[in-house]
């Protein structure tokens, strides 16, 4: 069974039938073709599916997709700008070598972008917990950790660059 | 060198790192070909049975299934990564041998369907006996894994250096200790996938998350009777593999076959579960160690044994236990060794390589027992690896030339870093330090593919483009690659392009293992560029009328040395090139091999086995908690000598990596197996370190110029990974003063082990 929901994408908003036992992470790669979003196990273990759904970072292969109806759904498409500008998150991992094999990548800049998101001037220890639910096996998370920290610590002052922004909440 | 490095030596992200943080670098899962069908593989519920029957009639009929395929249907061709010790078949014929041993596999249009598929398949087995530890399987009467193995021994060696009985007799002191090291999964973030195509002209073609693509291509052609020249193997980017991708999988032959025989292309993609029980894994191994030393404390002789627990079938089998025994003559001086390895067969998951390669189980060994015999002699387990360590230029005993060797230095500079002269034995009760040290070759040469190609080409306005087989799982193989290429050609990195791990386009690589990619393949790539710029300097020497001798290249220009002035740059030098007496493309090749006088495996004699030998030291400071047993490990101080550093960045990556992975290993890791079941085969339930366990790191280098390495560089991936385990649980003796003998060391096993000092 399918139901037609609408939702926002990374700022674009659309209306998309979904089956009762998609998960998002299913939505997003199987059927929009967004392939970013990494899926490492299947069962919320390891982060690497992350994405934001109105403002929380969730593991989207755990995530109903019915769930996102009317949310605001960013994914690791959504940060770089379209004339491929990287979001200073991506530019920072990339810099500082928080990238080794790549896959855990999409999900810790999501789980990052999530948290600075909500405060952007996080200490070492409340990134340290932010990413307590994505898994790497490479860097050893020291390389991860920096790159964050290189933000966090005001290297660079606006972290909304791109495509989305927290929408006001009403409440 | 004749000017300073301007691209090799700096902190420089990687070629395609940009690409990951976009989501945009394409992996197995995320590649998608039209008309495409899902494949999954029907595993043995059983430990070991016969297989007396599979009915695949019901899965056959089931909508959308397009294939079903049982080890019936494959050629009576066995594959594995050693040549002879090839024990697997795709998929099982007559038997399976462990839980997850591949059976059956569907393909069809959707994943779920072909999973829905293999729950139709129904196979009637007759269970066999079976065994689950080495110890047991050796014994007369046990159960035979492979009927055709005796004692379930697959693999053994017995290799003496020296005459060790005679060294004995002339210690002051011996000790003889045993210890186990424990079964650990690789769990690289990407599961393991192929996706495979046929065309009409007889063409296969593979994409695999494979370490080694030319041992895949000649693995599928042998089993599936396919030629190499028809068989093309790509390398898409590999999400780690940490060792668990240097072997070949059902995935690999079935997605192959299905592609054959119906025309469509095929993906298989395995879960996590399937990762954890279906793999490879590290090999747990019981080891003894028997050490003789003099008063002063320098080693005399080490009898050293080992049995590993091989699961089910061979995988690297030999090389292991080879390598294992072998790589204890460094990084201390051993004049007499007398090494038995024994690889058994038992009825449980695979073991294959993994970073180190069977080093790691036996510097786990030695490293702790070197602290335990500082203890009893009353030596500093600091100074009593500085008394034995080899030098370089040294008469070495098994041969192996030494031309570099910053061991010393590390030991020093790790207890600096850690600060041991402060701490060791001087933190009160529950607090410690603790060191070890390793040394690990850059890549083997004398016992496989051993060789290397690159070609690289220069084209227009001076965009350089490389060809090589370099297997990047994402360590950085093609940045460093390119780092060496663009340095030697005077370019910018950014000027370069690589092309890897492709063999229908890709020169022969052996691919990443061992250690040996920035050597052999940099080196390569190196002889590539230099004859690239030969040809340069030619015309350029014409034009400037100066002698090639003169000549330097650098940022993008050619120009003659001490006048930055009097030059052209790359861009018109290519089309003086091309455009005057020489209208050729200018393509350069090259080819390197460890240079051996002797080759030799070190079976029956001595020689060199490494083109060089990097060298580390860890020292680590934990803290236990006695209410919980809980132990965190606090810092990481990780002295290391890889040669000149192609990509500081890259290898502090590897460094911090390798102390996380050596953590999980001494305090976390451990696959559970009980009957043959894997009983924690998920992330949660296994349990690796996470960014909260990360401990502080200081990295430490150590820099030596090495004269074989490209640039000077020696090997930073694997040797890493051999010392942080063993350098943890003897800080977690100087803590609490119990020595542990196995890993991992768990709050249960602490707990307990304090309760009963108290008695």
């Amino acid at each position: 069974m399918g139901k037609m929901i609408s939702f926002a994408l990374n700022g674009n908003k659309m209306a998309v039938e979904v089956k009762d036992h998609w998960t998002l992470l299913h939505l997003l790669r199987e059927e929009l073709g967004l392939l970013g979003t990494k899926e490492g196990c299947g069962s919320g273990e390891c982060g690497a599916c992350t994405v934001i759904v109105d403002g929380m970072a969730v593991n989207s292969c755990l995530f109903p997709g019915l769930e996102i109806a009317e949310k605001d759904v960013v994914t690791i498409e959504g940060l770089t700008s379209p004339d491929g500008t990287l979001h200073p998150l991506q530019k920072s991992f990339v810099e500082n070598g928080g990238i080794q094999c790549g896959y855990c990548t999409p999900g810790m800049i999501m789980s990052a972008k999530a948290l600075l998101d909500e405060s952007p001037n996080a200490t070492e220890e409340e990134i340290k917990h932010s990413l307590a639910g994505n898994i790497c096996r490479c860097t050893g998370y020291v390389q991860i950790i920096d790159s964050i920290k290189s933000i966090s610590e005001g290297g660079v002052e606006e972290v909304h660059v791109v495509a989305w922004k927290n929408k006001e909440k009403d409440e | 060198m004749e000017r300073e490095l301007t691209v090799v030596g700096n902190r420089m992200p990687m070629l395609d790192a940009a690409a990951k943080a976009k989501g945009t670098a394409q992996f197995i899962d995320d590649l998608v070909l039209p008309g495409m069908l899902h494949g999954k593989i029907l595993r043995s519920p059983l430990p070991h049975a016969k297989i007396l029957h599979i009915d695949t009639s019901k899965a056959e009929k089931l909508s959308g299934v397009k294939g079903v395929m049982t080890g019936t249907d494959i050629p009576d061709r066995k594959y594995g990564i050693v040549p002879k010790a090839k024990d697997e078949y795709a998929l099982a014929k007559t038997k399976v041998r462990y839980i997850g041993d591949e059976v059956a596999a569907v393909c069809a249009v959707d994943p779920e369907i072909a999973e829905e598929a293999l729950e139709l398949i129904k196979v009637d087995y007759e269970e066999l006996p079976a065994v689950f530890d080495p110890m047991e399987a050796i014994k007369e009467g046990a159960p035979l894994v492979h009927a055709d193995v005796q004692k379930n021994i697959s693999a053994s060696i017995r290799k003496e250096f020296g005459d060790v009985e005679k060294a004995f007799g002339e210690s002051d002191f011996i000790f003889e200790d045993t210890f186990y090291s424990q079964a650990v999964n690789h769990a690289p973030l990407e599961p393991h996938g192929a996706l495979a195509q046929y065309d009409p002209k007889g063409e296969l073609t593979i994409w695999s998350s494979t370490q080694i693509p030319f041992f895949l291509r000649r693995n599928l052609s042998t089993t599936l009777l396919v030629p190499e020249s028809k068989l093309r193997v790509i390398k898409p980017k590999v999400g780690g593999g940490f060792g668990q991708k240097v072997d070949m999988f059902a995935k690999d032959f079935c997605a192959c076959w299905f592609a054959m025989n119906i025309g469509r292309p095929v993906k298989f993609i395995y879960d996590r579960e399937e990762v954890f029980i279906g793999t490879r894994q590290r090999h747990p191994v019981y080891l003894s160690v028997k050490t003789g030393l003099n008063k002063e404390g320098n080693i005399l002789a080490q009898q050293f044994k080992a049995y590993a627990d091989g699961g089910a079938y061979n995988s690297t089998a030999p090389v292991m236990i080879t390598l294992m025994g072998f790589f204890l003559m460094i990084p201390y001086k051993v004049p007499n060794l007398l090494h038995e390895g024994y690889h058994v067969y038992t009825n449980k998951p695979v073991g294959g390589a993994m970073r180190g390669h069977g080093i790691p189980q036996a510097r786990f060994a030695v490293e702790r027992q070197l602290d335990m015999i500082a203890e009893r002699m009353d030596l500093d387990p600091g100074e009593i690896r500085i008394r034995n360590s080899i030098h370089a230029g040294e008469p070495h005993p098994a041969k192996f030339v030494i031309n570099t060797c910053g061991f010393v230095d590390t030991v020093k500079k790790a207890a600096e870093g850690i600060g041991w002269a402060q701490k060791r034995g001087k933190l009160p009760f529950g607090r410690g330090v603790g060191m070890a040290g390793g040394s690990f070759p850059s890549g083997v040469s004398n016992m496989s593919h051993i060789s290397s190609g690159a070609v690289v080409q220069l084209g227009r306005e001076g965009a350089v483009n490389v060809l090589t087989g370099a297997a990047d799982i994402g360590q950085g193989a093609e940045t460093v690659i390119g780092q060496i290429v663009a340095e030697e050609l005077g370019v910018l990195l950014e000027d370069v392009r690589v092309t890897a791990a492709d063999t229908g386009i890709t020169p022969l690589d052996p691919g990443t293992f061992g250690s040996g990619v920035t050597v052999r393949a940099g080196n390569a790539a190196r002889l590539a560029a230099i004859s690239v710029k030969n040809k340069l300097f030619e015309i350029v020497s014409e034009k400037l009328e100066a002698s090639v001798d003169d000549l330097v290249a650098e940022k993008r220009k050619i120009y003659v040395k001490g006048s930055p002035d009097k030059g052209m740059t790359l861009s018109d030098a290519l089309k003086a090139y091309q455009y005057g007496d020489h209208p050729m493309p200018i393509v350069g090749r090259g080819s390197w091999m460890a240079p051996t006088t002797e080759p030799t495996t070190l079976l029956k004699e001595n020689g060199n086995f490494a083109p060089n030998y990097s060298f580390m030291t860890q020292a680590a400071e934990v803290e236990v908690d006695p209410q919980t047993g809980r132990v965190k490990l606090l810092k990481m101080a990780a002295a290391h000598d890889c040669g000149k550093m192609i990509n500081p960045l890259l290898v502090e990556g590897q460094l911090e990596g390798s102390v996380v992975g050596g953590m999980g290993q001494a305090l976390y890791e451990d696959v559970i197996v009980e009957k043959g079941q894997v009983m924690n085969p998920s992330f949660l339930d296994y349990g690796f370190p996470t960014a909260m366990e990360m401990p502080e790191i200081e990295a430490i280098e150590v820099e030596t110029i090495d004269p074989l390495g490209p640039f000077g560089a020696k090997e930073a991936g694997e040797g890493t990974q051999v010392s942080p385990a063993p350098a943890i649980v003897n800080a977690i003796y100087d803590a609490i003063g119990i020595d542990f003998m196995e890993m991992p060391v768990t709050p249960e096993k602490i707990l307990k082990a304090l309760e009963e000092k108290k008695k």
